[in-house]
């Protein structure tokens, strides 16, 4: 569904690159966690994907077309089978849940008597059934996400991308919108998913690839979110904390799967 | 529904951007008058020439009685002279000269008894002080020079003289105005593209979440960009209409109701000729917010 073949990004000449040979082939129907410290390549994964941002060497195929050379007026279509959700839900704050949902559609030139059949019923699907007149401001952060991926997924995509979609989210809603995001993987929908919440990757159980630098230190199948780097630097008894030299991370040894 | 949702896109653009929209209508309502003052101008010209160059001819005045001219050296022109230069008439200038006719000093002399019955100017005078001359209607007023060529320096001719040359000064003058409402059309026509690609952007810029999430789920770039592209172009024609409406008025109450009753013997440009322009002016209108946007869009709301 989504193949990475030695695929590098370099944002600005000379600058490190954000992915480094990536090579990733994620299968239909899969649900793939990509995980990774912050500035690791996450997002840049999931832009080319999008084709937000094009490879600069390699190829990326998603769903057996090579997005690298698609031409400009047929990126379009691509995206139709595509579904994004971010972490800051991203809805038009002037647009009620129903209309933020049916925007997508009829952006898209869908007919209004589909728009009207398929948008409740999405909102169904996500749990705002009856909450569509309201507007973002009036739903809760969780709320506002489910709305979000209602708008992602109301065109049937085939595959649902989401950056940090629970990064806003306190635990218990957070479980929630993994629920549902299982529940549309189940569908038959490829679900690709940055996140920096290991509880949500160690509870799932899913296909599991770090990034590190932009390169792929472990693609695990059934894995764990792995180790987490040391948040403050372990500085031992010094009693000064920014004490020249205390910056450099002590190096972390973590055991990396096959 | 793509047609109402685009149209909702634009009116909603439009209710956000009133300030800049009514600029836009009033400096494409500025610029384009002045481009249809120019036209209408020209059109005037038109008319004048029309009208003026079938009444006036080329005149070979013939030589008079002690002319200085070297052509006139023998004196005053004889029968023999005139019949050579309308043979050259009749053999060389077919295709330029419509009519030939000959008017003696008798017949110059009436005519210009009849136009100054009392004398001219306080002096008297008689037959023998005209000149007699050779009248050539051209087929085309433009051909003069050609006539004018071929017949000066004969024996027997004093000078040929263009009758047009009277209007000369006046259309100099028309055509001076032309230009001057032309340049300033010109300088709007530049404002009106730099504001019409303000706007654009600046709406744009205030859509920008719109257009982020319509780039998502693949709304094509022709459904992103169209709003904006109606937005300019239905602010430029607004502008057009406005200018094309100013103009008919103008014409309408200064021409047709003024100036034709205090000189009512020239032609003037009519509503008719506004009418003729204003489409002309609406396609200007077009063409502008065409412009801006192709040099807006692809940079603001690019895939
Ligand atoms: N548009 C861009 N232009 C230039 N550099 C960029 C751009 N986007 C990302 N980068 C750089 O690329 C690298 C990878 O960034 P990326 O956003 O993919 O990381 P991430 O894993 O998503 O991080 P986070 O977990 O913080 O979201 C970073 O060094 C970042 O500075
Ligand atoms: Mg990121």
């Amino acid at each position: 569904m989504i193949r990475f073949e030695n695929v590098s990004k370099v944002y600005a000449r000379g600058a490190r690159p954000a992915l480094d040979q990536v090579s990733v082939d994620v299968e239909r129907g899969e649900f793939v966690f990509l995980v990774g410290a912050s500035g690791s390549g996450k997002s840049t994964f999931l832009s080319l994907v999008l084709r937000e941002q094009r490879p600069t060497r390699g190829h990326v195929y998603v769903a057996g077309r090579d997005v690298a050379n698609l031409s400009a007026w047929r990126v379009p279509t691509l995206r139709r089978q595509l579904g994004v959700v971010f972490q800051d839900f991203r809805l038009l704050q002037n647009k009620t849940v129903h209309e933020n949902v049916a925007f997508a559609l009829q952006v898209i030139g869908k007919p209004r008597h589909a728009i009207r059949d398929t948008v409740p019923e999405v909102l169904d699907m996500v749990g705002l059934a009856g909450k569509g007149k309201r507007m973002p401001t009036e739903l809760s952060g969780g709320e506002q996400q489910r709305a979000a991926i209602a708008r992602a997924i109301v065109n049937r995509p085939q595959i649902l991308l989401a950056d940090e979609p629970t990064g806003n989210l306190d635990p218990t809603t957070s479980l929630g919108i993994m629920r549902l995001l299982d529940r549309i993987n189940r569908t038959g929908t490829t679900v690709v998913m940055a996140t920096h919440d290991d509880e949500i990757v160690n509870e799932m159980r899913r296909r599991v690839v770090e990034l590190s630098d932009g390169v792929v230190v472990r693609d695990e199948a059934r894995g764990g979110y792995g180790e987490r780097e040391a948040i403050l630097p372990d500085v031992g008894a010094s009693p000064v904390l920014d004490s020249p030299g205390s910056g450099t991370r002590a190096p972390v040894q973590t055991v990396r799967g096959v | 529904m793509r047609f109402q949702f685009v149209l909702g896109e634009v009116f909603s653009g439009l209710r956000r951007n009133t300030t800049m929209v009514v600029a836009v209508v009033l400096v494409t309502f500025v610029s384009l008058t002045f481009v249809g003052a120019a036209a209408l101008l020209q059109a005037q010209i038109s008319k004048l020439k029309d009208d003026w160059y079938d009444l006036v001819e080329v005149s070979v005045f013939l030589c008079p009685e002690g002319s200085v001219a070297p052509t006139c050296a023998g004196g005053e022109a004889t029968d023999a002279q005139v019949d050579a230069v309308r043979q050259i008439i009749d053999t060389e200038l077919t295709d330029e000269v419509s009519k030939v006719y000959f008017e003696s000093k008798e017949q110059a002399f009436e005519a210009f008894s009849e136009r100054y019955p009392d004398g001219y100017q306080g002096t008297q005078l008689t037959a023998d002080d005209m000149q007699a001359s050779l009248r050539l209607k051209l087929s085309d007023a433009e051909q003069f020079a050609v006539v004018s060529d071929v017949l000066s320096g004969r024996d027997g001719v004093e000078i040929v003289e263009d009758q047009r040359a009277v209007f000369e000064p006046l259309f100099r003058t028309l055509n001076v105005a032309t230009l001057l409402a032309a340049g300033l059309a010109g300088v709007m026509l530049l404002a009106a593209v730099l504001l019409i690609t303000t706007t654009i952007r600046l709406s744009a810029v205030s859509r920008r979440k719109e257009t982020e999430i319509m780039r998502l789920v693949g709304a094509s770039n022709l459904f992103i960009q169209l709003p904006f592209l109606l937005e300019g172009a239905l602010a430029a024609v607004l502008g057009s209409l406005l200018a094309g409406g100013g103009l008919w008025l103008a014409v309408r109450f200064m021409v047709s109701d003024w100036l034709e009753r205090s000189v009512d013997w020239v032609a003037y440009v009519s509503e008719v000729d506004v009418l003729r322009v204003a489409p002309l002016l609406v396609i200007m209108a077009v063409a502008l917010a065409a412009l801006s946007s192709f040099f807006t869009l692809n940079r603001y709301t690019r895939i």
